[in-house]
């Protein structure tokens, strides 16, 4: 695969260009330089709702981050703060250490992709990728050849000349992926860019935009309420919440290691069962009591009043047990393993992940005996 | 093969290709058609059966016609300028910035369809400096006040369907100013709007009379009216002339819109609305 895509023929990033707010990226692997991008306790209000809450987030260059959370979390606030096109009440957005606060939306170099459908409907899909560039003074020449080069790379080298309401959804948001690209932006911002979009779409744009995005090294900001789109996109996930990030980190770590229950809860399942702490900590942990039995619990969470420890469905065992502890309710193949619902005494209902060959003796209505993992529990006070 | 694509590229559906019945139409659409026709045609061929063909050939070299046309047609043309100088930016303005101003505005613009045209005119003159009272261009000015409800609900209705506020974000992130946005972006995409209201306000200035005879200017209209008083015939010949000039330049304008919107897809035309079109599936 050639790796000129992006640079063409414009190779230098020479210091008129520079000085201009266009610097071609001509290395080999079309890497950038990479930008850095900081949040410095970002408060933004909106009337008496408090949208950002001193939102602080380091973006490495070349990382894609994505936000994560509920609609009116504030997330998308965040990006347009960065994008320009709100103001932050306090705080600082710094790209590669410079503060851009007085710098208008369209001087800050940022590619954007938005939830909408957002191409002109004026132009056609190559005009609209040359858009940028035509800003930017680029002759009419090198600007169309660049501009074919980025549709080709997004595969609709074919479309070029067509109009946007002749575009599919799909392949709408891919020239407008192509055309917030062509300006070889300092930051590719995307806000919720596959939202529109149905499922199986979604999902070959998703790694569309990854491999793109990995192969370009473009530092890039991606909001999203779906999960599963950011936990396998993104090299680090920030969950946000009432404006503040609850938790940021890579997504393994994100799932295996919540560092709050609403972290825990918003990303995959998770069972909440009453819980007691327990008295003596074993090796200066604190040890909690769950159907019965103690274990260890995750430190940092509330050492008095009612608690609840919160397990992922694949960490819980069930097996038959005619004196057990429950009863099964339900059972959902998901391939190789089944999710088996069960009513513990006490009417909490809980999710266990089995292997689906076991999960066959559990038909709804059998005895079954659910246990603990060995490793620590993550305890949180319990929900109202 | 640089391209990182899994997703194979559908035809492109054809636009609007909606099921048309031809040759199904009941017989009741064309009793309602031909009385529709005769309520309208009527009256014309009694015009001109009135006028005589004879008339039609002495309309142009009466005295005073073509003073008072050349007049109507500049204070047509600077009413459309002042009032899209005024109202583009306006409309463009309260859709981006104060979305929840549109209802009041609207009540607004709609004021001088309420207020009838010799309250209006009476007053300015009144107040109206001396200088300005005496020139024919405070008619004009008058006239934009008249073409504001057009004009405003043409533009709001262009405005309407299209994104501003995304089009406007994704032109500035690119690197777009405002006047770039404005005069790339958005008139474009604005197009069919402008041309309705084109429309709208020649026809209207073309027309107008009562303002025009209060001001005691000789335009188009009042033209007519005074020549009346000498020869019916010519006076009656010299509005049907009107009336097909302002039908064929309308036809001109509604023909150059549609051929445009169905090149880009934009909305589809009609004088006085401006449908938005529908993105199709995917």
């Amino acid at each position: 695969m050639p790796t000129n895509e992006l640079a063409g023929n414009e190779t230098t990033a020479d210091a008129t260009q520079s000085a201009k707010g266009v610097t071609w990226a001509g290395s080999a692997g079309g890497a950038h330089g990479g930008t850095s991008v900081s949040l410095r306790s970002l408060t933004r209000t909106f009337g008496a709702t408090r949208a950002l809450d001193a939102m602080s987030l380091d973006i490495a260059p070349g990382e894609l981050v994505a936000l994560l959370g509920p609609s009116g979390c504030g997330k998308t606030t965040a990006l347009r703060i960065v994008a320009g096109f709100e103001f932050a009440d306090a705080g600082e957005v710094l790209i590669d250490g410079r503060d851009v606060s007085g710098v208008p939306a369209s001087k800050r170099d940022m590619g954007m992709v938005f939830q909408s459908y957002s191409l002109f409907p004026n132009m056609s899909a190559l005009d609209n990728v040359a858009f940028g560039l035509r800003m930017r003074k680029v002759g009419s020449g090198d600007r169309r050849k660049r501009a074919a080069d980025l549709l080709d790379m997004v595969g609709l080298a074919p479309q070029a000349g067509q109009f946007p309401h002749q575009l599919s959804g799909g392949q709408q948001q891919r020239v407008a992926l192509a055309r917030a690209l062509a300006i070889e932006p300092r930051v590719l911002l995307l806000d919720e860019p596959l939202s529109a979009l149905d499922a199986k779409v979604r999902l070959q744009l998703r790694e569309q935009i990854r491999t793109l995005q990995q192969r370009l090294g473009t530092t890039t900001l991606f909001v999203t309420h779906d999960q599963e789109e950011a936990l396998s996109m993104a090299d680090r996930v920030g969950v946000m919440r009432t404006g503040r990030l609850e938790q940021v980190a890579d997504p393994a770590e994100l799932y295996s290691r919540p560092a709050t229950a609403f972290v825990a809860e918003f990303v995959g399942t998770m069972n909440r069962l009453p819980a007691e702490l327990g008295g003596q900590p074993v090796n200066g942990a604190s040890t909690v009591t769950v159907l019965g039995t103690t274990v260890p619990a995750q430190p940092g969470g509330p050492d008095s009043g009612p608690v609840d420890a919160l397990i992922r469905p694949e960490n819980l065992t069930v097996k038959a047990a005619e004196d057990g502890n429950g009863i099964v309710t339900n059972r959902t193949f998901l391939g190789a393993v089944t999710r088996v619902a069960v009513r513990l005494s006490g009417d909490t209902e809980v999710s266990v992940d089995v292997s689906s060959a076991v999960a066959l003796e559990m038909a709804p209505g059998t005895a079954v005996e659910v246990g603990l993992p060995s490793a620590p529990v993550l305890v949180t006070s319990r929900a109202g | 093969m640089a391209a990182v694509t899994t997703e194979r590229t559908p035809a492109p559906a054809p636009a609007a290709a909606r099921p048309r019945r031809r040759g199904q139409a009941p017989a009741w659409r064309w009793v309602i058609l031909v009385i529709a026709g005769l309520y309208f045609l009527l009256p014309l061929f009694a015009a001109l059966r009135f006028a005589g063909l004879k008339a039609f050939g002495t309309v142009f070299t009466s005295p005073g016609f073509v003073p008072a046309l050349w007049l109507s047609v500049r204070l047509a043309a600077v009413t459309w300028i002042v009032s899209m100088a005024l109202m583009i930016p306006t409309t463009v303005y309260v859709h981006l910035r104060m979305p929840g101003m549109r209802r009041l505005l609207e009540s607004v613009t709609i004021l001088p369809i309420v207020i009838p045209p010799v309250v209006l005119i009476i007053g300015v003159l009144q107040v109206m400096p001396l200088a300005l009272r005496a020139s024919v261009w405070m008619l004009g000015l008058e006239y934009v006040i008249l073409a504001m409800p057009f004009a405003y609900r043409a533009l709001d209705a262009g405005l309407r369907s299209i994104d501003v506020k995304t089009l406007t974000e994704a032109s500035s992130s690119l690197g777009g100013g405002l006047f770039t946005t404005l005069w790339r972006v958005l008139l474009p995409n604005l197009r069919t709007a402008v041309l309705s209201a084109t429309i709208l306000i020649v026809a209207m200035v073309l027309g107008e009379f009562t303002m025009a005879s209060l001001a005691l200017k000789e335009t188009f209209p009042v033209w007519i009216v005074l020549f009346d008083q000498l020869n019916a015939n010519i006076s009656v010949a010299a509005s049907f002339f009107a009336l097909f000039v302002t039908w064929l330049f309308l036809m001109l304008i509604t023909v150059i819109a549609t051929r445009q919107s169905r090149r880009t897809g934009g909305a589809e035309v009609t004088l006085f609305t401006v449908a938005p079109r529908e993105t199709i599936g995917n």
